[in-house]
């Protein structure tokens, strides 16, 4: 079913008899080409880019609870591809123009908005720091802007400029960053798979993989053995705990990042605001709601919750560089279990067992990749080798020494 | 008239009355009121607008789950959007307006959306608005954002004060009512350190809302002396107006004291609201159960309320929802509404019972069937009823009391993903068995709904805590009082309607819900995500329960089959501003003063932030107006003949032991150990990756004794990190360390001058000749005739320099003295930029090129990572990528025309050839202008760099506008063979 | 969270920094003829584990001491802790 607005009127006037499930629930088959594990925004892109852009069939995508439950349900919304490095930033840019087509490519209004990103500057150092990176973005194919105090003003009249303890000194911008409706990445890419053939298989749990002379089978599932000629892993902060059925060790830790909305306000924030002086980060969602950000907690967690030092210290972050914030309340606070690389880039590729693909390590920047990570997971998967975008995203990198790593944190992941 | 719905009785002091204004006219209330039954008593039903259909709403509730009556309190910077007029304290000066409203609430004109329901039903926006591409940013989102939000917030900052603070218990007792009440009682009696909290300004919860006696007393009689006998007890902590929000790990409560929110201005002095973070062994939660709808055709309207909070508003408040009530149950509690407002003379024109045994009334009709409808566009004037035969029956009335029964309030027992269970006795979910450490549930919260219940679970839960610490207590008397058992049939929706609903305040229907589950969201989390049911400022707590049974209707299921929702904190919408506490503004951070402060600003220097500290930039002269006129003169001072630094702020770590040398091997991954006595290194410290960490000297003072120092940045991470290798690696090693960065006052003392003057200051005993104190060289001495110093011959300038430290308590007397005997070399104080400036010149490397991707072959200083030990780093530095050529070295970058500027964070690009990504050469990290070669010079990081000296290139900043053609060259541009540090 | 320090008893992990898996403790041999490969796998993979977890934290606003605190990702649940210097003794570590 294609939907338009023609079709909102007509359904209406019909009494919205004509809607129809907009993903099947089929029972799970003995055997697929592709199996996706995990119902999240980068299994199902995958499942779909596979079925629509590589024109694969017999896919499944597995999901332990209900689709769209994990990251993609619970982020801060931010697309964006001010990155630095150059295994990123064409990666991200690539991201970046998929978003930009996509509500058209998948005929869902996932309310794409480009309202853009601007990134605070506090320090000469910074400055220097964020001339270089909007220089690659733009060498990239990107676009960048950098920002005066008084224009920043002009566009946020509520920002700190009178009483900062670190002064805010311009602004790198990116204008085609902005938000997207997140839990609508999920519907869409779910719609347009499933209307392409793929089964996604909601309370499907995988228990474990079969394994037989360096090969994957298929997987154990809480509704039994589904074989597979190829299986791929996209489950994000449950990468350590799925990839260990495998007994695989990952460059790759668990931890909790929290966040935040308030209640809904009229519109006071235009785009997306990032404090350099602290850990917080905010936007204004269609809704009203300020949605904001910072640090993670910094502990090896799955447990989908953060603790108080964080809150306060985020909330100490929006006060400094928005000090009208202390008027709105927190109406809810979640944590999210962030899969935390070694060098805060992800992973997408092989895995040294025949037939069985892994991506993750997307850290607390996966949603923005949702497209991309997808698109060149599907690529890898069909192709059995790399996109070109996604290069660089290698397991080996560690033991290569080709870390692409943004923030220069190293092999600490909580510091990414 | 003036407070036309005001009954006998109450708990408010009409003695004291406060007036108050509501969109502008002006309004009387008493003390002890709240904003929305002050609105009742003067007959103001409408207070509000929904968020998507902009319908009209009346105060729904009487406690912190309204989703209905929200207001925008106060003005100016004040301002406080989306503020619940059922909490809001009634005070003298008072001002709010409704909120999401175009024109008059009576006539708002995005009231047009209602017409157009039908088309704006859950989600249609996902399915429309997609063409052209360019107009969502351009036409759809802004129309869609404009009318989106409710409240506003000023773009001023909160003018108020908040604080924090740390409390520590035994038991914490969360709600006051009956439950709370017996627990705090029962453990205030034992001995045991308690805190009672309750969000309201009253303590009693239910107590104060009902018209029982506790023995011979009324229940909020009872109430007081219970509060009262609390207060005496010096164990225990009675807090009103305080929230608990959050319960966090191993029994960490995050609490909400609103201090001032009740006052027109906070007292002065006093915060505004404050953070607790409670510690507590035990909790008892105590929070008692709220009332749900039941959804029906037009069951929205300004006077369909609670029945219980009609009941609230009748006996707390004295305040009649309407001079004609109607209730609508499907259980006894409905029918416990009718009765007092019948026993307090308000006419009571039926109750509506789903149920075909309900209890019989001689004062009132008690009427067998539905509301199925009804009227009036602004307020309710009239319920039309579907009795069980069949016929319909018209009502007239202003307000309509609903009761669907009672949700205990688990939200607390979610908190760390605990899930409820479903009880079907009671109808509905009680807290499942996995709580938060420590935490047991008493009272209506736990489904125990009588208030001989609540009063007998509470004394139990405070004597089973409490036994399980260690404390003895004994359970108290129970009064005499009601203990009627639930009588309740599950009642959701009344078949048939086309538009009731389920969330007000998001204009979430029934049909929505239907909708929903035709489309294929059907799990709980799908539900609510697709509809935003449960997503309003009341996160669900009176429309969740409702839309899942629907769901789990439609679904064929039983409702804890369909799912739970879980509750997320915080437990009521909470100020940013009190998380925040007193870090905002200037006292964000805490600022790091060096020891010569006082002195630089009496010389008016321009200071800049450095991580937390506060340091010198430049040290304007009168007469120069521009920083770098400053700067300029500063570093030729250095160059020509002497200028002082404060160097402070470098992190310095002693480190003592037989093993000292041995372990500076190990984090270094330079040879440590055979550098002698009086003797300093350059140290190059590598993370485990092989990533340059850190660098700096380290100063041999004594065979087991050497000063490290570290960037200002890295202090403490570098402090931490020798820590893991010395207590994690090496746990045998003889090795101490101690952070002693802000022990010492440290002075660079820099320029050719710099020996003469320093003469002046060293005692006379120590010799100072290049040949006593070479290059390198360090010493424990005495300066001005007899203080204990160190002095370090080390150079970031490239010029003979010094450092000098002394314990810190001298250090403002030292820079004083520097400057006085340093008069005749014409001293010159130089500031952070000058730094800079004179070690780009050198070409030494700094945060900007220690940027924590760079290896010691980026810095060329490959040579210097020792192969024939174990250091920290060492191997992993050796990775093929890492040693490849085409690696980046750091190089010297001048530009051809002396006039052109050259910017750290331009890319580096071939003379000839594309300018792209494809074909970056590398990048300029520092730059500065060289007033000693009359134009800009820069060190940055290029491929193969430092085989490319002399190679012509181009510098480009496309993000600035500048491409400007360079020359590489050695990053030494001054004395490049280091004979001036020698000298 | 509250950390229970083996010398100075329940403190608030809010003076903590943490740090990562105990394992760290376990650095490998740089003479070893696999010592690259070692090196790799200490400095960058990780048992990540669902469940109870070694891991080190560092008492930076306190006394100094790293500790090895036995804690569970699932719940927070805290069920041990240990000097690490104490840790690493155990685990053969020396100078």
């Amino acid at each position: 079913m294609r939907y338009s607005g023609f079709r909102v009127i007509k359904e209406a006037l019909m009494g919205h008899s004509g809607w129809k499930p907009i993903w099947r629930t089929p029972d799970p088959q003995a055997h697929y080409d592709y199996i996706i594990i995990g119902g999240g925004g980068h299994g199902l892109a995958t499942a779909y880019y596979l079925a629509k852009e590589f024109k694969q069939k017999r896919i499944a995508v597995l999901e332990k609870g209900w689709i769209g439950g994990g990251n993609v349900g619970r982020n801060t919304t931010i697309i964006r591809s001010n990155y630095l490095l150059d295994g990123n930033e064409p990666f991200y840019e690539f991201s970046l123009k998929l978003w930009e087509g996509l509500e058209q490519d998948f005929n869902y209004n996932a309310m794409v908005s480009q309202r853009g990103i601007l990134n605070l500057i506090h320090t000469d150092a910074q400055r220097d720091a964020f001339i270089r990176r909007g220089n690659a973005m733009i060498l990239n194919g990107s676009d960048a802007e950098m920002l005066t105090t008084a224009q920043i003003k002009k566009r946020y009249p509520f920002l700190n400029t009178h009483d900062a303890r670190f002064p805010i000194k311009g602004g790198l911008a990116q204008r085609r960053g902005g938000t997207v409706r997140h839990d609508a990445v999920a519907w869409g890419y779910a719609r347009g798979a499933d209307s392409r053939g793929v089964d996604i298989i909601q309370n499907c749990e995988v228990t474990g993989f079969r394994i037989e002379n360096g090969k994957c089978l298929g997987v154990e599932t809480s509704l039994g053995f589904i074989g597979a000629t190829k299986v791929g892993c996209a489950v994000a902060g449950s990468s350590g705990r799925l990839m260990s059925k495998a007994n695989m060790r990952l460059p790759i830790e668990s931890h909790v990042l929290q966040a935040f909305v308030s209640e809904g306000l009229k519109p006071i924030m235009p785009g997306v605001v990032t404090f350099g002086a602290g850990h917080f980060y905010c936007s204004q969602s269609d809704k009203g709601g300020l949605v904001f950000g910072g640090d993670i907690d910094g502990y090896n967690s799955y447990a989908q919750r953060g603790n108080l030092p964080v809150v306060e210290d985020v909330c100490e972050g929006g006060m400094a560089i928005f000090p009208a914030l202390g008027r709105a309340r927190i109406l809810r606070m979640w944590g999210g279990i962030m899969d935390m690389s070694m060098d805060g880039s992800p992973i997408i590729d092989k895995t040294h067992i025949d037939g069985l693909y892994f991506n993750g390590g997307w850290c607390y920047g996966g949603f923005k990749a949702t497209p991309a990570s997808g698109f060149c997971f599907a690529h890898l998967l069909t192709n059995d080798a790399p996109h070109p975008k996604a290069a660089a995203y290698r397991f080996n990198r560690f033991e290569k020494g080709l870390m692409i790593d943004e923030k220069g944190m190293g092999n600490q992941p909580n510091l990414h | 008239m003036n407070q036309v719905n005001r009954l006998k009785g109450g708990q408010i002091d009409r003695s004291v009355t406060h007036r108050f204004k509501f969109d502008g006219k002006t309004f009387e209330g008493h003390q002890g009121d709240t904003l929305a039954s002050a609105l009742l008593a003067n007959g103001v039903r409408l207070m509000g607008r929904s968020f998507k259909y902009h319908r009209p709403r009346g105060v729904l509730t009487a406690g912190s789950e309204e989703p209905n009556a929200l207001v925008e309190l106060r003005n100016g910077a004040r301002q406080e959007p989306n503020s619940r007029a059922t909490t809001i304290e009634l005070f003298d000066g008072l001002l709010a307006k409704s909120q999401n409203r175009l024109g008059p609430l009576k006539y708002d004109l995005l009231a047009i959306n209602d017409r157009f329901s039908n088309f704006l039903t859950a989600g249609f926006y996902y399915k429309t608005f997609m063409w052209p591409a360019a107009f969502w940013e351009k036409v759809y989102e802004p129309i869609i954002r404009r009318a989106a939000g409710l409240g506003s917030l000023s773009q001023l900052d909160d003018p108020d004060v908040y604080d924090k603070g740390f409390l520590h218990c035994d038991l914490l007792v969360i709600g006051a009512g009956p439950a709370g009440l017996a627990a705090a009682l029962t453990a205030g009696r034992s001995g045991a350190e308690v805190i009672l909290a309750d969000e309201d300004f009253r303590m009693g919860g239910r107590l104060n809302c009902e018209s029982l006696t506790l023995d011979d007393q009324s229940a909020p009689a009872w109430a007081d002396d219970v509060v009262a006998e609390l207060k005496s007890l010096p164990n225990v902590r009675v807090m009103h107006r305080t929230t608990i929000i959050g319960a966090f790990d191993h029994g960490i409560y995050g609490a909400v004291e609103r201090i001032s929110d009740h006052l027109i201005v906070p007292d002065l002095g006093k915060p505004r609201q404050i953070l607790w973070r409670i510690y507590t062994k035990r909790t008892i939660l105590a929070t008692g159960a709220i009332e749900r709808p039941i959804a029906f055709e037009n069951n929205d309207r300004p006077g369909i309320m609670l029945a219980s909070a009609i009941r609230t508003y009748a006996n707390r408040f004295a305040v009649a929802a309407n001079k004609k009530i109607v209730i609508f149950t499907n259980n006894d509690d409905g029918h416990r509404t009718a009765k007092d407002l019948h026993a307090m003379g308000v006419e009571v024109c039926g109750v509506i019972d789903v149920r075909a045994d309900a209890p019989r009334s001689l004062d009132y009709e008690v009427l067998h069937g539905q509301v199925v409808d009804t009227k009036g566009r602004l307020g309710l004037n009239q319920v039309k009823i579907r009795l069980e035969n069949g016929n319909i029956r018209s009502l007239d009335c202003g307000a309509l009391g609903v009761s669907g029964g009672w949700n205990p309030n688990v939200h607390l027992t979610c908190h760390q993903r605990g899930r409820p269970t479903w009880r079907d006795d009671i109808a509905a979910f009680v807290p499942g068995v996995d709580l938060p450490l420590g935490m047991s549930v008493a009272g209506a919260a736990s489904g125990i709904m009588s208030t001989t219940g609540a009063l007998q679970s509470g004394t139990d839960a405070a004597c089973a805590a409490l036994s399980a610490i260690g404390i003895k207590s004994r359970a108290i008397t129970i009064p005499q009082t009601e203990d009627a058992p639930v009588s309740i049939q599950p009642f959701w929706y009344v078949k048939g309607c086309r538009r009731a609903w389920i969330d007000l305040q998001n204009d979430v229907t029934v049909k929505d819900i239907q909708l929903s589950h035709q489309e294929g969201f059907r799990a709980v989390e799908h539900l609510k995500r697709y509809t935003t049911l449960g997503m309003a400022t009341d996160q669900g707590k009176t429309s969740n329960m409702g839309g899942l049974a629907i769901m789990a209707e439609l679904a064929g299921t039983s409702i804890p089959k369909a799912g739970t929702t879980i509750f997320r904190p915080p437990y009521t919408p909470t100020a940013i501003g009190v998380f925040a506490g007193r870090h905002r503004g200037q006292d964000f951070h805490p600022k790091r003063l060096t020891p010569s402060h006082k002195w630089a600003k009496e010389q008016g220097a321009a200071f800049v932030e450095v991580g937390n500290w506060m340091r010198a930039q430049w040290f304007p002269l009168a007469g120069e107006t521009k920083w770098r006129e400053s700067v300029d003169r500063e570093v030729l001072a250095v160059r020509t003949s002497v200028g002082v630094c404060d160097v402070t702020t470098l992190g310095k770590i002693d480190v003592q032991g037989a093993e000292a040398a041995e372990f500076l091997n190990k984090i270094y991954c330079n040879g440590f150990a055979k550098l002698a006595v009086g003797k300093c290194r350059y140290g190059l410290m590598l993370r485990e990756d092989g990533i340059a960490k850190d660098d700096g000297t380290a100063a041999r003072l004594a065979n087991d004794h050497f000063v490290v120092t570290t960037t200002t940045a890295n202090a403490l991470p570098v402090y931490r990190h020798m820590e893991f290798v010395r207590q994690c690696l090496f746990p045998d090693m003889d090795v101490q360390l101690i952070s002693t960065t802000e022990s010492w006052a440290q002075y660079a003392v820099a320029g050719p001058n710099s020996r003469a003057l320093l003469q002046k200051i060293i005692d006379p005993f120590t010799d100072l000749s290049n040949d006593a104190f070479p290059f390198m060289s360090c010493a424990n001495v005495t300066v001005c005739g007899g203080l204990r110093a160190r002095l370090f011959r080390i150079s970031f300038s490239g010029e003979l320099a010094y450092e000098l430290a002394v314990p810190t308590a001298y250090g403002d007397a030292l820079i004083r003295k520097i400057i006085a005997v340093g008069a005749e070399f014409n001293v010159t104080p130089y500031g952070t930029e000058a730094l800079g400036v004179l070690r780009i010149e050198k070409g030494h490397a700094a945060g900007n090129e220690l940027n924590g991707t760079t290896t010691a072959q980026n810095l060329g200083m490959g040579k210097l990572v020792s192969k024939t030990k174990d250091s920290i780093g060492s191997i992993l530095s050796e990775r093929a990528a890492l040693t490849a050529p085409g690696t980046l070295c750091q190089v010297g970058i001048k530009p051809l025309n002396p006039a052109d500027p050259v910017i750290a964070g331009a890319h580096l690009m071939n003379e000839k050839g594309p300018i792209d990504a494809a074909h970056d050469q590398g990048y300029v990290t520092s730059a500065c202008f060289s007033p000693n070669l009359g134009h800009a010079i820069a060190i940055g990081f290029l491929k193969d760099g430092d085989l490319r000296f002399g190679e012509k290139m181009r510098l480009v900043s496309p993000l600035t506008g500048i491409e400007t053609k360079i020359e590489i060259v050695s990053a030494h541009f001054i004395d490049p063979q280091g004979e001036r540090l020698r000298a | 969270m509250i950390i229970n320090h083996p010398l100075l008893g329940p403190r608030d992990s809010a003076e903590f920094i943490y740090l990562g898996d105990a394992n760290l403790i376990d650095r490998p041999n740089w003479q070893a003829p696999t010592a690259a490969k070692d090196f790799y796998e200490y400095a960058y993979l990780r048992d990540n584990p669902a469940g109870w977890h070694d891991e080190l934290w560092f008492h930076e606003a306190g006394d100094r001491s790293w500790l090895v605190v036995t804690r569970n990702t699932l719940t927070h649940e805290i069920s041990n802790v240990a000097l690490a210097r104490d840790v690493a003794r155990l685990r053969g570590r020396s100078k």
